[in-house]
């Protein structure tokens, strides 16, 4: 088997032939057999394989857009499931953002995070009180609901406003430690979703527990934004930035000071990291790319209530950083795509089938296990099994090795020109 | 205005008091915990609700056999609460065995992510075998001590409202009374109790001294969780209807009561219990009269958290805790 692979990995040729055939294959049998969700996540899971090969950056994108931007959605787009696989594909990619926000919090600075759904809340509702005639409550001036061309402003907005909340949050915060820190973000997850239930009175702002029906769609050039097909492109868009930023990050100034806090608060300290700086950074950082989802979200459900941000919500992100391995873009990535798609498409189809085994009298399951109930179940599963068996997660957090020859410059090439090499397992200390 | 707060206040006392015992006990089991692993166990407010819904599992039995009509309910009381105890003692140290002992050395952010999980697995558990047995998670107990007792509370000051209680209430503040004075006791005064104490003050020297420190860590966890699920009894008694999801905020609370009182102080923890009670009452009660309807009720968890986010920026200790200070 090692043997096997090994071959494949040294031969390009004979990777690009595998996964053309697979991306071809799979892109086939969805377009064929529309009602296959199989194929669906097959076709998805080409980006795992292409993640595996051996070839440069570039071309690995270069695929992977082809499959996003073209494939996937034409595939898809020939039967009547079209606009539920696009739905998952965009909850997919709100999870995977908002999975890479967490994991700037968790898994770089070290910071454990329970309230992270607030964030999204926040941008939600900033986006779903204006774009509704909620806001002509309270504001003084202009008309309410706002035209859905201020959907572009609001993405930064939310962002904007997500970042505050997040800084805010975390001035206090910051004198606590560890695990304290995780109590009193969970309290503040749970103060938020409180606040939003019951700002109804005496200015009725949110709206209370009967949520904010009937946002606006996002409008551009005249065109309305109303399919879960199209959201997704603007998922994609947006996504495809916060992945830039935050591989751009980790390897910036500010991305090593996290890691160093992580692994080491009073060492990073005496090395001259400004602690309270870097913390704030990271949860301003987290939480707008949370905000920013919460946005489009708002403007994809049309309605915004505070039951979609619950303290399992906050769970759920948690999982797929801890599932996807902390501190792991890709894994991350993989995490957020994973249980999502359990929950949405897996555990609902399993449900579907058993109902249907039962209705035909083969066995009877009583509704009390039915899969779809089964959330927390699964993931405090998952939660204890990787804690205990596998802490870096599927795909663990790399650094990147540098050879010791190309740093200390003897050949007379300067040192700039050391490059990296290959990327090695990274031993991740957490101590808090 | 503040006459308003006084005619509530003899029922909010009382209500408080009886929420203060329960949040008391439960910040016993998250105190002793912490003091002797500095770990958070999350499932602590788990194995609390288990306490409850085993307790009312238990007492349905009996009342489907008869026999709650034939026994004293005191008696019955007892009976449950010596076997609810047991189980979740037993509970929670084979959450210890399998779920923290090996991660003991682990960063402790992996620790916690694993409470949290353990948390989550036992409320779908206890979920599902509820809904299997009864069709439905939300369980309603058998009423042992449901005698109304009015306490004329306006013959001392005319401006107190009379308050009625119900005689659960006597029952579950007297338990709670003597666990936490057997646990006081136990812990400052036996062999078993001072081996607690020198494991929490330094494991390592600890070892060095005979102390079988595994053993005196599953016995904490012991006693802990048996004073939680005993505790989860009392609430079942005491308010009648019980979910799967009741444990985890309650425990946020007694967490809250205990870093109040001082973490892994345990007479701190009683007080911070009491007193966390005592406060959220007041508040369900008097918020809307003080804030003339514009806070309604709802925002007494707001309250609690924010006790707790206050206490943890300007008096990390506690109110009876020592200053600890960080060595590198």
């Amino acid at each position: 088997m090692k043997n096997w692979l090994s071959t494949i990995q040294a031969n390009k040729r004979l990777q690009a032939i595998m996964i053309g055939l697979y991306i071809v294959v799979t892109f086939l049998s969805l377009y064929l057999a529309q009602k296959s969700v199989i194929a669906f996540l097959l076709l998805l899971a080409s980006l795992l394989l292409l993640y595996f090969t051996t070839f440069s950056n570039r071309i690995k994108w270069l695929v992977a857009g082809l499959v996003m931007v073209v494939l996937l959605p034409f595939a898809a787009s020939q039967g009547e499931a079209y606009q539920s696989y696009m739905e998952v594909a965009t909850l997919v990619g709100i999870y995977i953002a908002m999975a890479l926000g967490l994991n700037i919090v968790v898994g770089m600075a070290g910071l454990l995070d329970l309230g992270f759904v607030a964030f999204f809340a926040i941008g939600a509702y900033t986006y779903g009180i204006f774009a509704t005639s909620q806001a002509n409550n309270f504001m003084p001036f202009g008309h309410y609901p706002l035209s859905g061309g201020s959907f572009w402003v609001f993405i930064f907005i939310g962002c904007l406003a997500a970042a505050l909340f997040g800084i805010l949050l975390g001035i206090p915060v910051l004198r606590v430690k560890g695990d304290y820190l995780a109590i009193v973000t969970l309290g503040f997850g749970e103060i938020i979703r409180i606040i939003f239930n019951n700002l109804d009175k005496p200015v009725n702002i949110t709206n209370g527990a009967m949520g904010l029906a009937s946002v606006q769609p996002p409008k551009l050039f005249g065109l309305d934004f109303m399919y879960p097909s199209q959201f997704y492109y603007i998922v994609l868009v947006i996504l495809l930035v916060v992945i830039f930023a935050v591989r751009r990050l980790e390897y910036s100034k500010i991305g090593r000071a996290w890691k160093a806090v992580r692994e080491n608060e009073i060492a990073a300290q005496s090395m001259g990291i400004h602690l309270v700086r870097t913390k704030l950074m990271a949860f301003a950082v987290g939480a707008s790319f949370s905000g920013m989802m919460g946005v489009v979200f708002a403007a994809k459900q049309t309605f915004v209530d505070p039951t979609s941000f619950t303290l399992l919500e906050s769970i759920t992100i948690l999982v797929m950083v801890i599932l996807g391995g902390m501190g792991s873009v890709p894994g991350v990535i993989l995490g957020a795509a994973l249980v999502t798609i359990l929950n949405l498409q897996v555990l609902t189809e399993l449900t579907n089938w058993l109902n249907q085994l039962s209705l035909n009298g083969v066995i009877s399951i009583p509704d009390a296990l039915s899969p779809a109930k089964m959330q927390r179940f699964i993931f405090g599963a998952i939660l204890i099994l990787f804690a205990l068996y596998r802490p870096q997660g599927l795909l663990p957090a790399k650094n990147p090795v540098f050879k010791k020859e190309d740093l200390t410059d003897t050949s007379g090439h300067p040192p700039m020109n050391a490059g990296v090499q290959k990327e090695g397992a990274q031993h991740v200390h957490l101590d808090s | 205005m503040i006459e308003q707060v006084l005619h509530t206040l003899p029922q909010v006392l009382i209500d408080g008091l009886a929420l203060g015992a329960v949040y008391a006990i439960v910040a016993l089991g998250y105190t002793m915990v912490y003091g002797i692993l500095e770990l958070i166990n999350f499932a602590h407010g788990e194995i609390f609700m288990t306490g409850a819904f085993v307790g009312t599992a238990i007492l349905l039995t009996f009342s489907g056999l008869g026999w709650i009509t034939s026994m004293p309910a005191i008696i019955t009381l007892v009976l449950v609460l010596i076997v609810t105890s047991v189980l979740t003692g037993l509970l929670g140290m084979g959450i210890e065995r399998v779920a923290y002992r090996p991660l003991r050395n682990a960063p402790k952010l992996i620790t916690l992510i694993t409470a949290i999980g353990i948390s989550f697995l036992l409320q779908d558990l206890v979920r599902f075998i509820t809904e299997l047995k009864n069709g439905n998670y939300i369980l309603t107990g058998p009423n042992l001590f449901n005698k109304q007792i009015g306490i004329e509370a306006s013959s001392i000051l005319s401006v107190f409202n009379d308050a009625s209680v119900k005689s659960s209430f006597f029952i579950v503040l007297g338990v709670a009374i003597v666990m936490m004075i057997t646990l006081d006791f136990f812990v400052n005064r036996t062999k078993w109790g001072m081996a607690m104490r020198a494991v929490a003050q330094d494991r390592e020297t600890a070892a060095l001294m005979t102390v079988n420190v595994n053993k005196v860590i599953a016995l904490t966890f012991f006693i802990g969780s048996a004073l939680g699920g005993a505790t989860g009894v009392l609430f079942a008694v005491q308010y009648g209807t019980i979910d799967p999801y009741i444990g985890f905020i309650l425990g946020l609370k007694a967490f809250t009561a205990a870093v109040l009182g001082g973490i892994g102080n345990i007479r701190g923890a009683m007080f911070g219990g009491i007193l966390i009670g005592l406060l959220e009452m007041f508040a369900a009660a008097n918020l809307p009269i003080v804030s003339h309807g514009v806070l309604g009720a709802e925002y007494k968890d707001v309250f609690a958290f924010a006790i707790l986010i206050i206490v943890l920026i300007f008096k990390p200790e506690g109110l009876f805790g020592k200053v600890t200070v960080e060595k590198v």
